[in-house]
């Protein structure tokens, strides 16, 4: 009997920008999801590895997303090959 | 409509000039320019790094001028954001709103720095003496960003 379930993971690129990059000591990394990820099961995943990602992504914390370079909500979708920024909010001007 | 992120200085005259001579239709310029204090939070303000999200900058930039345009009768609007090590003194941001009539001016000036600073991805990081901090968001942006 053929096999009708197919799983299929999403690869994308998360940047982290500013103090979350210094904080996380990365500037940005490829990360694989369940094709029905979002930001905010990102954001879980990122978080169950501890230490300074689940500080720095605790609940409370001022975080802002983008995805493919629009700011987005954290219940938005993800797609294979999306680029998700994770960063502080912004202090330009 | 343009908008343009560098790491050198700006000359607000001759940015004023150059949207001048290409508009006779111009009867108003507003003009906003954020620059670098030695002092915040009551501690002393040696220099700050600018850091931006490059690819996303831009067209942030030209999301909140097209923004503009469509709720401002405004005849051409301008954005300069420098990034990089800056000192205290210098010119940060640059803001040019062109229009018929001054108030419109205004109001499209006015909105487009308040929305740049909630909206645009710039992070600022000062210098002190003794280190350097990240500049935190301020929830008074977000209010002036809010009444638009």
């Amino acid at each position: 009997m053929p096999d009708t379930l197919v799983t299929t993971r999403l690869r994308i690129r998360v940047v982290y920008l500013a103090r979350l990059r210094e904080a996380l000591h990365s500037a940005g990394e490829i990360f694989e999801l369940p094709a029905d990820a979002t930001v905010d099961s990102l954001v879980d995943a990122l978080r169950a590895r501890g230490g300074a990602f689940a500080a720095e992504l605790a609940e409370g914390r001022a975080i802002r997303f983008a995805v493919n370079h629009r700011i987005v909500a954290r219940s938005q979708a993800i797609a294979d090959g999306d680029e998700v920024a994770i960063f502080p909010p912004v202090t330009g001007g | 409509m343009t908008a343009r992120v560098q790491t050198g200085d700006f000359d607000i005259g001759a940015e004023i000039a150059r949207l001048r001579a290409a508009d006779r239709g111009v009867g108003a310029i507003a003009s906003f320019v954020g620059t670098v204090r030695d002092v915040n939070d009551a501690a002393t303000i040696t220099g700050m790094t600018l850091e931006h999200y490059p690819g996303m900058t831009e067209a942030a930039l030209d999301e909140i001028i097209a923004t503009a345009r469509q709720r401002f009768d405004i005849r051409e609007a301008l954005v300069i954001h420098r990034v990089g090590t800056l000192e205290p003194g210098d010119q940060i941001v640059l803001v040019v709103v062109t229009s018929a009539h001054r108030g419109t001016a205004f109001d499209a000036c006015e909105f487009i720095i308040d929305w740049l600073k909630t909206r645009a991805p710039f992070w600022k990081k000062e210098r002190l003496p003794d280190g350097e901090r990240w500049v935190e968001a301020r929830a008074s942006d977000d209010e002036a960003a809010q009444r638009w």
